[in-house]
């Protein structure tokens, strides 16, 4: 997208700017899209929209009549959408059929475990992902690298659930030294309710950065600036810190791969554990048709995937010296 | 989606014949075939409940990996429950690899509007991350097997879209597209006859792949209790049923597991070395 900016009647650092306006905008237009699919996701539900939103309520007349009013149903689509495009913007998802809750406070009250969850197993990717990823790529075709690779197909191609399962029966029959089912009570407790699934987690999001690692640095690694800064003297250390910074690039790029793992991933992982989270959250309401839940999730997590692609981009500015003189000189 | 991440074996000595781990990945692959096929005729009732023979250990009598709460054999159960893992899986990969091949030659040959509506129907799909746009759309409209199925083609479509167009780009500014433009060839017949074969090692290799991940994809959703309705012999809903009982039998459980975990490996494995053989011989350089 970014190649076909006109730059060239352009004064200094605008094109950053004009970038950002233009890739804000693009976000924005992919949320306004997704706003209007999930509006009509309710409307386009199979079954009766009025039955689907009385749940398990009796469908008297008078709580018809009710359910009508009290959802506009009797307004146009557009006016419809509109109403609940407020309401989302302002924080107010609706009720919960199933939890008789209002969503934002089903929603509040299991971010949090799913929030620390995605944050152990993304400390912990990383943590393993880029030294064995580095490692394997400064010492390629040797054991580590080996062992490496065959970890990363594993990783990448075993679903989290089935990972999931076989730690459960390891560390709940031969190691018991982990608690495996539920969140826990308190913070300490629920910190060691999910060392369990944050491994399981990891380990697909791990071969991604052990993947995505040791291909930008045997790329680096072959540059001629590294020949170049080896023949100078350069000791090893400093050089493949250099490469690193160079190998980062691609490395974050990559960041929306994890991240759509990470979505997934986390529905599996807190299925197969019974955490109290987001994602049981999701499973359950899509199994019980809890469309206002549903909705609601889906719009958060398109948000947060939408938010973090642009910050990678601008971590690209950043990271990329090259990239912010094209811009600024060009 | 698996582009990016390069093939495994990068910066591994070439060696010439087919390495060991391919072998071994290929005999994986066979039985997983030879179960899909025979399965249905080896246990045409693997999902016949029979409580009398409710949750018998692995290693009983007539029952060599124990029975399940229900009472199903799991050995039957699982040999069964192949066809269902496995067939979705290739059939999602072999739609979306042909609609990633019409629609990416149609934007990579013709460009213009044709090509922006492509792209950008493209780049609204990638940004889905594509189990929870199969959980939340297969979960609320329900649908069984196959439109489970047709909505995993339409995730997975945009890899091979742009896989197809960036090849499809490449190819088209060669002497030999112009020689049979200069022919008054049809559209169809450049775009299929002479620009396809040239793409079709990136599009084996990339259908390869996606086998892979939407087989993950697919027992993910089944496990999630989405796509293949209960009592299915299927392995993902497999390990849903039996994970209440996996101190009771675990073999209900680890035999699936490892299974699904197994040929989605081998597929992979297979997948990049085809991917390097492809490469390495002619086709794209």
């Amino acid at each position: 997208m970014t190649e076909t900016l006109p730059t060239a009647r352009a004064p200094r650092l605008r094109p950053i700017g004009r970038m950002l306006a233009v890739r804000v905008l693009g976000t924005l237009a992919i949320l306004f899209v997704l706003s209007i699919v999930v509006f009509s996701m309710l409307h386009l539900a199979p079954g009766d929209l009025v039955k689907t939103l009385l749940g398990t309520r009796p469908a008297s007349p008078e709580a018809v009549a009710a359910i009508r009013e009290q959802y506009h149903l009797d307004d146009p689509l557009p006016v419809q959408y509109l109403r609940w495009l407020g309401g989302v913007l302002t924080g107010d998802f609706g009720q919960s059929i199933r939890l008789q809750t209002s969503v934002a406070d089903a929603i509040g009250s299991r971010l949090g475990l799913t929030l620390a969850l995605c944050g152990l197993a993304f400390v912990a990717a990383i943590g393993t992902g880029i030294p064995l990823g580095v490692q394997s790529a400064v010492r390629a075709g040797g054991v580590l690298d080996r062992i490496g690779t065959a970890l990363g197909v594993i990783g990448l191609s075993a679903p989290t659930f089935a990972v999931g399962l076989l730690l459960l029966y390891v560390f709940a029959y031969y190691l018991p030294i982990f608690p495996v089912y539920g969140g826990g009570r308190g913070p300490l407790d629920t910190l060691y309710h999910l060392i369990l699934p944050a491994i399981t987690l990891a380990a697909g999001l791990g071969a991604i950065v052990l993947k995505l690692t040791r291909t930008a640095m045997l790329r680096e690694l072959d540059a001629d600036y590294v020949t170049s800064a080896r023949a100078r003297g350069i000791p090893e250390g400093r050089v493949r810190r250099l490469a690193l910074r160079n190998a980062a690039i691609p490395i974050v790029t990559g960041a929306s791969l994890l991240l759509t793992f990470l979505v997934g991933g986390t529905v599996l992982a807190e299925t197969t554990y019974a955490l109290p989270g987001l994602g049981t959250l999701l499973q359950d309401s899509v199994l019980f048709k809890d469309l206002a839940v549903v909705q609601a999730l889906t719009l958060l997590v398109s948000l947060v995937i939408a938010v973090i692609a642009l910050l990678a981009d601008l971590a690209y500015l950043l990271l990329d010296p090259r990239v912010r003189a094209k811009g600024g000189t060009a | 989606m698996s582009a990016s991440l390069g093939a495994v074996g990068v910066g591994f000595r070439r060696r010439r014949g087919v390495p060991v781990t391919v072998v071994v990945c290929l005999v994986v692959l066979a039985a997983a075939f030879l179960a899909v096929v025979l399965g249905p005729v080896l246990y045409p009732e693997a999902t016949k409940q029979d409580i009398l023979s409710s949750l018998m250990p692995a290693g009983s009598p007539g029952h060599p990996l124990g029975t399940d709460e229900l009472g199903r054999d799991i050995l039957a159960l699982t040999v069964a429950g192949a066809a269902s893992a496995l067939v979705g899986p290739v059939c999602v990969a072999v739609g979306s690899m042909l609609l990633g091949i019409l629609l990416g030659t149609l934007a990579g040959y013709e460009r213009g509007p044709l090509d922006f509506v492509i792209s950008r129907w493209t780049d609204l799909l990638l940004a889905l991350p594509v189990l929870l746009a199969a959980i939340v759309v297969s979960g609320v409209f329900g649908g069984g097997y196959w439109t489970t199925v047709a909505l995993l083609v339409l995730l997975f479509s945009p890899s091979d879209i742009r896989i197809v167009r960036a090849g499809v780009l490449e190819q088209s500014a060669r002497p030999y597209i112009e020689a049979a433009q200069m022919l008054s060839l049809s559209r169809w017949r450049v775009m299929f006859r002479h620009i396809l074969p040239n793409v079709s090692s990136l599009v084996i290799t990339n259908a390869m792949l996606n086998v892979a991940f939407a087989l993950v994809a697919f027992s993910s959703l089944s496990f999630l209790g989405v796509g293949v309705p209960p009592g299915t012999a299927d392995w993902g809903r497999q390990l849903t049923d039996s994970r209440s009982i996996m101190f009771d039998n675990p073999a209900a459980v680890i035999v699936p597991a490892v299974l699904i975990i197994a040929v989605a490996c081998a597929v992979n494995l297979v997948g990049d070395w085809l991917g390097q053989r492809l490469t390495r011989s002619g086709g794209l350089a």
